[in-house]
């Protein structure tokens, strides 16, 4: 077992060191026109090329069986523009049960290109893949170069120099392997953030049910409001929504910021755990010389808002994925923690 | 020739694979020829860091079990943080049975070294240092486990840390020892943990020395089993740099040891000398809480013999002249808060008879010093000595070390 293990390794260490040859082979044979499923359910596949999930990839035109989608509401990332994308082999569908993540079947992959600029200016920067395996999920980035033509397999993760929808000039952030995992783990697997019914719409549900790809649209679905019609939904449920999306995923039991106490989930609906005039724990200087993480009707005093507001490493929350601060998200939980009885 | 080479083969099949050593060394490149080296490790590999200084923008990450990560020496290998644009810490340990030894990590944006959920891990020779000195800007935590079981830290050094220098939360079967805190609000800080051994350290120049606490509203609480002895623990007198807010900003600059909630603490044969507030500090949780399942009493403190001088000289404590005079001009080595939930199943807390104490005489736990009536301190005398059966880290990883 151990000398099999330690063989895959020496092999992604000859690949790395190949990468030029290998991928200048696979220029000169035409794309896939289906998603290669043994790409999906073995190997480290040293291009995003390489698992066919693209018709076009440049365009983010996809393969047969790979369907987009949209959440409901968004995960934050310094503005980029996310195309999210489901496969599921044929012969296999999804099902879903109330209002968490749908059960995808092994084989199936989640795939999520960031791309920064409008129209003809847009850029592709990376391509994130979930792929779920006989052995579990794996998430691997893949970085595209600078002529828009191909994302290569950055385990390392990177930086990009890019400038955000508002203008801001940043050093963007590509994770590594193991960030993918900070975000992803819960109880030392790693597993989907996004794909929950009470984010998805009806009406994308009803299309998959359609398409023969999802057994049902559960109850549950939707509940989360449109980003962008927040203002028709109340003050708690924009921002509680938002905490879902942005923090939940390590603000939770078994997950990277357990230890804080703090559970930010959309169904956590005791006031301690959400941080209603809650202590930190291991916040630092992240506690801007505050007291508790929510105040009820005292945004200014409250450590979730504080850290929100802040880009400096150390200080800024989420800590991973988030180099400028989102105004609305910012917006949107004063206004919630304005509006808190105390 | 050739029958030498099949035996040679089939030799080579039979043995045991030998785990690796990778060789990172600094310089261009860095950040992902290490990041890389940590992803692409095996169980059982060990990546040797060279001499230098690593300049890394972001924070490292491992999460393969059994690997070990050795530098060329605690001043020789640095990891550089000073340009850090990123991550909450400098290198965050997620998976078991990880050894971490001979480096440095320098100017960290958040915490230095960070394993969450990492069982079985050894810290040894590692130097956690903000160069710049206290600063409330430094990150919180230098060393910094939690949510792990079995945890061995040895001969480590940090110094400038905003909360504390070793802090291991929320974790068990833990020895903190042979190790310097020196310039960090807490020197070192056992908290919401069980079965520790806290020993041989040299804690200076800190806040606060050694901290062992319990706090309420968290994920693991119930902290005690802990065992402070053979320290030197001395001129902790930084007036407290904490950002307002972490418990430790509370902490009264010159505390030397001190215990909050907790339940079984053994602290003996010390010496401690200049901490002008209190050598030694037993209270209850200060503040108002809800949390049915905490409990914000110690119980079962025993302090032992240790070295003291005269003891609060200068405490950092409201009404500290009178309070002073009222002594005799130093408050007595050892300090309670007099607080006690009533209950007759424990002891609160047991003093050695050559050491003098006063009490605050508190009444009301979450009502700070309101209601205090100062007076000399009567509680019983220590009984058996503790039993550490089953504390702090196992056998296996002191073996690690050879």
């Amino acid at each position: 077992m151990k000398r099999a293990a330690i063989l895959v390794g020496a092999g992604i260490l000859a690949l790395t060191g190949s990468i030029a040859a290998h991928s200048g082979q696979r220029a000169a044979t035409a794309a896939p026109v289906a998603v290669n499923d043994a790409a999906v359910m073995g190997g480290l596949p040293r291009t995003l090329a390489e698992f066919g999930f693209f018709a076009d990839a440049p365009a983010q035109v996809p393969a047969a069986r790979v369907i987009p989608y949209r959440l409901n509401t968004p995960l934050y990332s310094d503005g980029a523009e996310k195309l999210r994308f489901i496969y599921l082999p044929a012969g296999v569908g999804a099902s879903a049960d109330g209002e968490g993540l749908l059960e995808i079947p092994v084989g199936a992959a989640l795939i999520k290109t960031f791309a920064f600029g409008e129209g003809e200016a847009r850029r592709l920067i990376e391509t994130r893949v979930l792929l779920h395996r006989a052995d579990g999920w794996l998430a691997l980035p893949y970085l595209w170069n600078d002529e828009q033509t191909e994302a290569r397999l950055a385990v390392a993760g990177a930086r990009v120099d890019l400038v955000t929808p508002r203008g801001e000039a940043i050093s963007y952030r590509v994770p590594n392997k193991n960030q993918c995992k900070e975000c992803h783990g819960l109880a030392g697997e790693v597993i989907p953030i996004g794909p929950k019914a009470r984010n998805l719409s009806h009406e994308w549900l009803g299309e998959m049910v359609a398409r023969g790809m999802l057994d049902r649209v559960p109850d549950g679905a939707d509940v989360l409001p449109l980003w962008e019609a927040r203002g028709d939904a109340s003050a708690a449920d924009a921002a509680r929504a938002y905490l879902d999306v942005n923090c939940a995923h390590c603000h939770r039991p078994s997950a990277t910021a357990s230890n804080s106490g703090l559970d930010l989930r959309w169904e956590q609906r005791e006031p301690a755990a959400i941080g209603i005039m809650k202590r930190p724990v291991a916040a630092g200087r992240g506690s801007g010389g505050l007291l508790f993480d929510v105040v009820p009707g005292k945004p200014e005093e409250s450590i979730l808002a504080h850290r929100m507001a802040s880009a400096e490493p150390g200080v800024a929350m989420p800590e991973l994925g988030k180099a400028t601060v989102d105004p609305e998200g910012v917006e949107a939980v004063e206004r919630w923690i304005s509006g808190l009885e105390p | 020739m050739i029958r030498l080479s099949i035996v040679a083969l089939a030799l080579a099949s039979a043995a045991p694979v030998l785990a690796e050593t990778i060789a990172v060394e600094p310089g261009e490149g860095a950040q992902e020829r290490l990041q890389e080296a940590l992803i692409l490790a095996q169980p059982g590999d060990e990546i040797a860091l060279g001499a230098g200084r690593f300049e890394l923008t972001d924070g490292l990450s491992l999460d393969v079990d059994d690997v070990t990560v050795r530098g060329a020496g605690i001043e020789a290998t640095i990891l550089d943080y000073t340009s850090q644009q990123g991550s909450g810490e400098g290198l965050l340990v997620t998976s078991d049975g990880v050894t971490l030894r001979d480096f440095a990590v320098e100017n960290p944006k958040g915490d230095g070294i960070k394993s969450k959920g990492a069982d079985n891990i050894v810290y040894h020779a590692i130097r956690v240092t903000w160069t710049g000195g206290p600063k409330p800007t430094n990150g919180a935590y230098g060393i910094y486990p939690v949510e792990s079981t079995n945890i061995l830290i040895d001969g480590t050094e940090v110094s400038g840390a905003s909360d504390a220098g070793i802090y291991v939360g929320q974790s068990s079967k833990i020895t903190v020892r042979n190790s310097v805190a020196t310039d960090n609000v807490a020197g070192i800080e056992i908290e919401n943990s069980r079965d520790a051994i806290v020993e041989r350290n040299f804690v200076s120049r800190n806040t606060g020395g050694i901290l062992v606490f319990d706090l309420p509203n968290l994920p693991v609480m119930g902290g005690g089993n802990v065992i402070v002895r053979d320290n030197l623990v001395a001129a902790n007198t930084t007036p407290n740099f904490a950002p307002e807010g972490n418990i430790v900003a509370t902490v009264p600059r010159g505390t030397g040891v001190m215990v909050m909630a907790n339940e079984n603490v053994w602290v003996g044969q010390n010496l401690l000398y200049d901490n002008p507030t209190a050598p030694i500090m037993v209270i209850a949780y200060p503040l108002p809480f809800e949390d049915a399942d905490y409990n914000p009493y110690p119980r079962e403190v025993t302090i032992a013999w240790n070295a003291v001088d005269a003891g609060g000289t200068d405490p950092q404590l409201d009404g500290a002249e009178q309070l002073t005079a009222a002594f005799g001009g130093a408050l007595p080595p050892v300090m309670w808060d007099g607080l006690t939930d009533g209950g007759a199943e424990y002891t609160p807390l047991r003093v050695h008879s050559d050491l003098k104490g006063w009490s605050l005489n508190l009444t009301e736990q979450g009502k700070g010093m309101t209601g205090a009536q100062p007076g000399p301190l009567e509680v019983g005398r220590p009984g058996q000595p503790i039993s550490t059966e089953g504390w702090g880290a196992s056998a296996e990883l002191e073996a690690r070390l050879k």
